[in-house]
């Protein structure tokens, strides 16, 4: 009797100590930041800390030495010594989660790993592609947790926001020559550079010409306006063979995009009101909305649902496509001729421009390890080509030479339309209360779409929302 | 914990015999505290790491202004404050009511009526009982989606039934006065098995000799009905509508996939917003708050349950 009573208690005893050391592990993790310098010391980068500026700097040459003359850091190349103290140590492992691969990039992307590992044998870099639906809520989630990968992927507005919360661990020493210079201070933050610009896109004008050369309709030109599009898009549309003339997604994005090609503001000079429902706001609301149900699908026949449109326009039943240069690779198969031009305007023109950046976390224990990655991935010649090849996006690089071969790279001709968009471009209102803001912006849009809210009164109460959200 | 001791009764006999074994032998009461100690540790030790633990947090984040990346920041009840003034918080709760109140009525007339029905003895009784049941056990993010499907105004199932028949053809979840009833459709579709079984259940625990003796009295089949099954069955109607409220203030998966909240916020319940709040908008301790507002209304709710349900539960 007894006996058996003991068993018992003592089960309930070793369980409750597994439960105690399943609490003290997770402290452990907790205070891990506290702990990374020192067993970072034994795997050769000792530069958690970014007073270590030095020793990163050097670590950051270790590698980049082994590839030789493919190496973009050139200024770093030159000190050799170093990488007896990193190369000895051996197998860094390095975490990546990026977005922008995933949906097709994904063999380029580890194109460009392959390359990296190559010159540095001491590094492994582990790739997470996450779809971009999911992408920021999983990051957040894994900041929040302490489970961030060692570098990862960010747009500009996602960038904002995880600098100015410390997210972000500041890199040094970096060859700022070698890129863009707009683009590079783009992610430069009270002097402090928070991010590598790496790669950037812009939306063009996509037009099929098997449908323009059928409907009998002169081809877009960069001179187009809004009048011209909308003219055409009537003349091309044909419900009965299910074949529309136009889509444009009746979205925040393209809303601001269009308030901007109408000559209209999203927020006043000082950036304390928003001021889109005004006579241009109206314009802008009304040139989107005007599409839905006469040239373009309306959302109850399945407009904005997801690769709705991408399927549209490669099936050969869509005229023109508002979209990003990153559907050139996705559509260079498809079955007709087709080709881009810059997007018309209505007063002025204007275009969206995307960066996508790369940044690393500041709760990595491989910092040095984890830069000389993004340095390698945002501005080398293998990162370069692979790019150019697979049409995915730009690279943000200042030597326009090594971008000649984008402009003959394939479908579609007119690539310099790219690069002409890029003369007048409008970039996203970004506030702290990014998503809010979006959504608020999306729901009066949807609701003027569908005639539920009439367009004025929607984006007067989306302006008062938003006005709001600036407050913090 | 509650529920379970409201689940349909157990037997008689065995709920006598139990409680006279520990009063004879105290001494042997705490022996086996022990045993049941050691036994309750698989489903005792998630609970308290996975439940009350997250709990008392999510207590303290709602203390606080944290936007997950940076660190919290104490701020108090102002968060609680702020959740009482918002329109959107009274419009989420409102959501949220209107779906238990379609969901709830639907999903309980059509499992009873569904258990009595295969109650009977009839040919394939097994087989439409298991098919029935079958959606329960399907993961709700297909289900979600087959419903998206059939509902789809454009090229779904059911407009195109509905337009054969010279009906109306709603928008369903692109119309935000359809949204929540879409959601209804697809919830109660798929918990009516659930609903059956237990009903089934507490059918069969029915003596059939009261209905011989209601029959040999010359009570009609709606008599027998409304005199005998209702009132016996009444212990698991206080199951099944416990269980369906509080799992129809926490509805999420079907709303999250099927309508997403919207359009504009039109269908967006209780948790999808703690889900916006958290995952979307970076206002975690804000969503902390309405998760504890949510438990109060939960907690408040069953409470009241349980005392009404002494006046029309009937104990055997």
């Amino acid at each position: 009797m007894k006996r058996s009573s003991a068993v018992g208690w003592l089960a309930v005893g070793c369980t409750a100590l597994t439960v105690l050391a399943a609490c003290s592990q997770g402290s452990a993790t907790a205070g891990s930041n506290s702990s990374s310098s020192s067993s970072s010391t034994e795997s050769g980068s000792t530069a958690a800390s970014s007073a270590d500026a030095s020793t990163a700097d050097a670590g950051t040459t270790a590698g980049s030495t082994a590839g030789g003359s493919g190496s973009p850091s050139t200024a770093a190349s030159s000190s050799a010594p170093s990488s007896s103290s990193s190369a000895p140590a051996g197998n860094t492992t390095i975490t990546y989660m990026d977005f922008s691969a995933s949906g097709g990039h994904e063999k380029d992307l580890q194109k460009i790993v392959d390359g990296f590992q190559k010159e540095n044998p001491g590094i492994t870099v582990k790739v997470q592609n996450v779809a971009y639906a999911d992408y920021f809520t999983k990051l957040q989630t894994a900041v929040a947790g302490g489970t961030a990968a060692d570098a990862f992927e960010l747009d500009y507005q996602n960038f904002i926001s995880y600098a100015d919360n410390g997210a972000l661990a500041e890199l040094s020493g970096v060859d700022r020559s070698v890129y863009r210079t707009s683009l590079y201070d783009a992610f430069t933050m009270d002097g402090k550079q928070f991010g590598l610009p790496e790669s950037f896109s812009d939306v063009v004008l996509f037009y099929n010409k098997t449908l323009f050369a059928k409907a009998g309709v002169p081809l877009p030109t960069s001179s187009w306006t809004w009048a011209d599009e909308k003219a055409a898009a009537q003349k091309l549309t044909d419900k009965s063979a299910k074949v529309w003339g136009d889509y444009q997604p009746i979205t925040y994005n393209e809303f601001y995009k269009a308030l901007a090609q109408s000559g209209g503001q999203f927020f006043n000079a000082d950036k304390s009101e928003a001021t889109f429902s005004s006579q241009q706001g109206t314009e802008a609301a009304d040139w989107l909305i005007g599409k839905s149900g006469t040239v373009m699908p309306t959302v109850a026949e399945g407009a904005g649902t997801p690769d709705f449109d991408t399927n549209l326009f490669k099936s050969g039943k869509l005229a023109m496509w508002h979209t990003g240069i990153w559907m050139f690779s996705a559509m260079a198969d498809a079955p007709f001729d087709w080709d881009v031009v810059v997007e018309p305007g209505n007063t002025t023109k204007a275009s969206a421009m995307f960066a996508n950046t790369v940044a690393v976390s500041a709760s990595s224990k491989n910092q040095a390890a984890a830069q000389k990655w993004l340095q390698y991935l945002t501005a080398s010649d293998t990162a370069v080509s692979t790019r150019l090849a697979a049409s995915w996006e730009l690279p943000p690089i200042a030597d326009d030479a090594k971008l000649a071969t984008y402009l003959k790279a394939g479908k579609p001709a007119n690539r310099k339309a790219v690069f002409d968009a890029l003369e007048k471009t409008v970039l996203a209102p970004v506030i702290t209360n990014q998503q809010e803001m979006q959504d608020d912006v999306n729901d009066a849009l949807t609701a003027a779409a569908a005639g539920r809210t009439p367009v004025d009164k929607a984006l007067s109460d989306a302006q008062s929302k938003v006005t709001a959200l600036l407050g913090g | 914990m509650t529920l379970v001791q409201a689940a349909p009764p157990p037997s008689t006999a065995a709920a006598d015999a139990v409680p006279a074994a520990p009063r004879g032998r105290r001494r042997g009461g705490l022996r086996n505290l022990g045993w049941v100690l050691f036994f309750l540790l698989p489903s005792a030790v998630p609970l308290l790491l996975f439940t009350f633990v997250p709990m008392v947090g999510s207590l303290w984040v709602s203390l606080h202004r944290w936007n997950l990346i940076s660190s919290p920041k104490w701020v108090g009840l102002a968060n609680y404050e702020r959740l009482l003034k918002d329109p959107q918080t009274l419009k989420v709760f409102l959501h949220t009511v209107a779906y238990i109140a379609g969901y709830l009525p639907l999903v309980y007339v059509g499992g009873l009526a569904l258990a009595v029905a295969l109650n009977q003895r009839m040919r394939g009784r097994s087989f439409f009982r298991a098919a029935i049941f079958l959606p329960v056990v399907t993961s709700w993010v297909v289900v979600a989606l087959l419903w998206q499907w059939l509902l789809n105004p454009a090229n779904g199932l059911v407009n195109h039934v509905l337009a054969a028949l010279h009906l109306p053809t709603p928008g369903w979840w692109t119309d935000p006065d359809w949204a929540i009833p879409s959601v209804i459709l697809a919830s109660a579709w798929k918990d009516l098995g659930f609903v059956m079984v237990i009903l089934l259940a507490g059918l069969q625990a029915i003596p059939s000799d009261l209905y011989e003796a209601a029959t040999v009295d010359g009570a009609s089949g709606w008599q027998r009905f409304r005199r005998i099954t209702l009132p016996l069955l009444s212990p698991s109607t206080f199951f099944v509508v416990v269980i369906s409220l509080i799992n129809g203030f926490q509805v999420f998966d079907q709303v999250f996939v099927m309508t997403g909240g919207g359009p504009e916020q039109s269908s967006q319940v209780v948790v999808g917003q703690i889900y916006n709040l958290t995952f979307r908008y970076g206002r975690a301790g804000d969503a902390s708050a309405l998760s504890w507002l949510l438990f109060v209304v939960i907690l408040v709710i069953t409470a009241i349950q349980l005392r009404v349900q002494r006046r029309w539960v009937t104990n055997a």
